[in-house]
C-alpha cells in the first residue's frame, strides 16, 4: 500500500464514521429544499419549455450538495487536525504534497459524490428526470467536487480558527453557490446580474451538469467545460503549492 | 557513523513584539547507538531544535542531518529514519488504538504491520486497550500510544520530547525499560526531559541549552565530576538569613549548599548555629545532575560550552 492510499482510506473512514452528520444530514436538507421550493414555485416559475420547475431544480440541488460537501470534507478535516494538534502525525511522515492532495481531495470527491447520489436517489421519487447526456453529468460532478475539495484544502490550511473557516464558507462558498442558478435560470435575472453570473465559475458547473440531464442549458456545455476545467486546474495548482511549501503547517 | 548532526543551526521567530531568537548557532552531533540527553529550562530551545530535526519547523540557517540525510532537501528519507514522540498529548478522536497504529504504518507505506503493532502494544502495556477509542484513554495511556505511533516504522533514530511529563511512576518504568531495550538493540535515542534523575540514569552524554545556546556538552560522568563534589543538605523550620539563603538552594523545609570540602561544610553549619537556628536531618551527599544543571545554568554566559567541556576532560 502506498502512503497516500492509507491517508485516503483514513479520510474516507473519518467521514463515514460520522455518516449521519456528513452524508444523511445534507441529503435531508436537500430534500427539504426540493419539497418547499418545488411546492411553492412549481406553478409560478417556468424555466424551459416542457421541463417542470421541480425537475429543473433537482440537478441544481444535487450539484449544490456535491459542492458543499466536497468543500466541507477537506476543510473540516484539516482544521480539526490543526486545532487538535494531531496533524503532527502526518507532518512526521514522508508523505509528499501529491499524497496529501490526492488523499484530501480524493476523499472530498468521494463524499461529495456520495451525498449527491443520496440526494438524487431520494428526490428522484418526487419527480421524473431524463438523462440526455450522462457523460456530462459525471464530468461536471467530478470536476466540481475536485474544485471544491481543493478549495477546502486551501481554506483548511489558511484558517487558524473555526471562526475564519465559517467566514470562508459563509462569505465565499455560500454566495457563489446560491448565485449560480441552482434555483433559477440566469435568463430570468436583470442584465447586470446576468453579466455578473457569467463571472461565477459555479454557474458553469451547475449549467453544464444540468445540460447532462435535459440537453438544454444557458450556455454551451463545452464553454462550461472550458471554464470549469481551467478553474479546477488553477485552484488545484494553488492547493498543491500551499501543501508543498507547508503553508501555515510547517513553521 | 553520525546519527544526528546539527551544524550551526539558528532559528529566529517573527513575533508581534519583534524577532525572537530561539536558537543561536547550535552545533552538536549524536553518534549511532548513543542515548543522548538534551536538557535546559523551559524556553531554552529544546523543542525548537527537535522540531527542526523532525522537519516541523525550518531553521533560519544551518544544516541538520539524520544519518547523513538533510532534513530539508532529503526530507522523505530523513523522516523514515526518525521516530518522534511529540511533547503535546495529541490524538485522533475518530479511531481506536489499533486503527491509529495501522494508519500510521500505512503513511510510511507499510502494509500488514500487525505483528510489530502487537509487540509494541505488549511492550507498552497497551494490549487490552487495542480496541478502545483514543478518547476513552487516560493521559498516561495516550502517551503510550504516542510512543507506539512513533515506532511503527522501526526507525533507527528515536526522539522523545519530554515523554514522561505528567506520567505516573509505573509508566515511566515500563517506558524506560522498553526504550533502553531498543537502545541496546542499536537504536539511537535523543531525549529531552525535566526529570534530571532520569537523564542521569539513562543518558551517556548530555547537552545543556540555555537561551538557544549550547552551554554544556559532555559525557554525563564527566559533567558530574566537574561539578562541586558534595552537597550539604538539612531541614530547617525557620527562615534562613538572607546572606546564607542567597548561596543555598531552598525547597520548602529542605536547604542545600554546594560544598567543595569539609571546611566549607563546617562554615555553613556554624553560620546556621550562629543565626540561632537548628539544622535537622543533616546529611552530606555526592552532587547529582540537578546540582550540575543549576550550577551550569547559573554560570552560563560566563562559561562558554567549549571551556566547560574541556574542564570535564582534564
Amino acid at each position: 500500500m502506498k502512503g497516500w492510499q492509507a491517508l485516503f482510506y483514513k479520510e474516507i473512514l473519518r467521514f463515514w464514521k460520522v455518516g449521519f452528520q456528513t452524508v444523511a444530514a445534507p441529503v435531508m436538507t436537500a430534500m427539504l429544499y426540493l419539497l418547499i421550493f418545488g411546492h411553492v414555485l412549481e406553478d409560478r416559475v417556468k424555466v424551459y419549455d416542457q421541463i417542470t420547475y421541480t425537475s429543473f431544480l433537482l440537478p441544481g440541488l444535487v450539484m449544490m450538495s456535491v459542492l458543499q460537501n466536497a468543500f466541507a470534507n477537506s476543510s473540516s478535516s484539516l482544521i480539526q487536525s490543526k486545532m487538535m494538534g494531531n496533524l503532527v502525525f502526518l507532518l512526521l511522515t514522508p508523505l509528499n504534497h501529491w499524497s496529501w492532495f490526492f488523499a484530501y481531495v480524493g476523499s472530498s470527491v468521494v463524499r461529495g459524490l456520495a451525498v449527491g447520489l443520496g440526494v438524487f436517489a431520494i428526490t428522484a421519487w418526487f419527480t421524473p428526470l431524463s438523462f440526455v447526456a450522462p457523460v456530462w453529468i459525471l464530468v461536471f460532478a467530478f470536476l466540481g467536487a475536485t474544485m471544491l475539495g481543493s478549495m477546502g484544502v486551501i481554506a483548511g490550511l489558511w484558517a487558524e480558527k473555526f471562526d475564519q473557516m465559517a467566514a470562508f464558507q459563509n462569505f465565499i462558498i455560500m454566495p457563489m453557490t446560491f448565485l449560480s442558478g441552482v434555483f433559477y435560470s440566469i435568463h430570468s435575472l436583470p442584465p447586470f446580474w446576468q453579466t455578473l453570473s457569467h463571472f461565477n465559475p459555479f454557474f458553469y458547473m451547475i449549467d453544464g451538469f444540468r445540460h447532462g440531464f435535459f440537453g438544454t442549458s444557458d450556455v454551451s456545455p463545452w464553454l462550461s467545460l472550458a471554464v470549469v476545467g481551467s478553474c479546477t486546474g488553477l485552484i488545484a495548482a494553488v492547493a498543491l503549492h500551499l501543501l508543498r511549501i507547508g503553508f501555515k503547517i510547517r513553521g | 557513523m553520525t546519527a544526528i548532526s546539527f551544524d550551526a543551526v539558528s532559528k529566529t521567530f517573527q513575533t508581534p513584539r519583534g524577532p525572537l531568537q530561539a536558537l543561536d548557532s547550535v552545533s552538536l552531533s549524536v553518534q549511532e547507538g548513543e542515548f543522548f540527553g538534551l536538557l535546559g529550562p523551559n524556553g531554552a530551545g529544546k523543542t525548537t531544535l527537535i522540531s527542526i530535526l523532525a522537519g516541523l519547523t525550518r531553521a533560519t540557517s544551518g544544516r541538520t542531518q539524520v544519518q547523513g540525510c538533510d532534513v530539508q532537501t532529503q526530507a522523505a528519507q530523513a523522516r523514515r529514519l526518525l521516530g518522534v514522540v511529540p511533547q503535546e498529548l495529541v490524538f485522533d478522536p475518530f479511531f481506536n488504538v489499533r486503527e491509529a497504529l495501522r494508519f500510521q504504518s500505512g503513511y510510511f507505506g507499510i502494509r500488514h504491520n500487525d505483528d510489530w503493532i502487537d509487540e509494541l502494544l505488549h511492550c507498552l502495556g497497551l494490549s487490552d486497550k487495542a480496541n478502545s477509542n483514543m478518547r476513552q484513554l487516560s493521559g498516561g495511556m495516550k502517551r503510550r500510544v504516542l510512543v507506539a505511533q512513533a515506532l511503527v516504522h522501526k526507525p533507527p533514530v528515536i526522539v522523545l520530547d519530554e515523554p514522561t511529563a505528567g506520567v505516573d511512576v509505573e509508566l515511566r518504568q515500563t517506558l524506560w525499560q522498553f526504550i533502553a531495550r531498543l537502545n541496546r538493540e542499536g537504536h539511537t535515542v535523543l531525549l529531552t526531559t525535566h526529570y534530571l534523575e532520569e537523564a542521569e540514569a539513562l543518558c551517556g552524554r548530555l547537552a545543556m541549552l540555555k537561551q538557544g545556546q549550547v552551554v554544556a556538552l559532555a559525557r554525563t560522568s564527566e559533567l558530574l565530576k566537574a561539578a562541586s563534589s558534595n552537597v550539604l543538605r538539612f531541614k530547617l523550620d525557620a527562615q534562613l538569613p538572607t546572606e546564607l539563603a542567597q548561596r543555598a538552594r531552598v525547597t520548602g523545609r529542605i536547604v542545600q549548599f554546594p560544598a567543595h570540602n569539609a571546611a566549607e561544610i563546617e562554615h555553613y553549619l556554624a553560620a546556621v548555629r550562629q543565626a540561632g537556628l537548628v539544622a535537622e536531618d543533616v546529611e552530606i551527599r555526592k552532587a547529582d545532575l540537578e546540582d550540575v544543571f543549576l550550577q551550569v545554568m547559573g554560570e552560563a554566559g560566563a562559561t562558554p560550552a567549549s571551556e566547560l567541556a574541556q574542564e570535564a576532560t582534564p
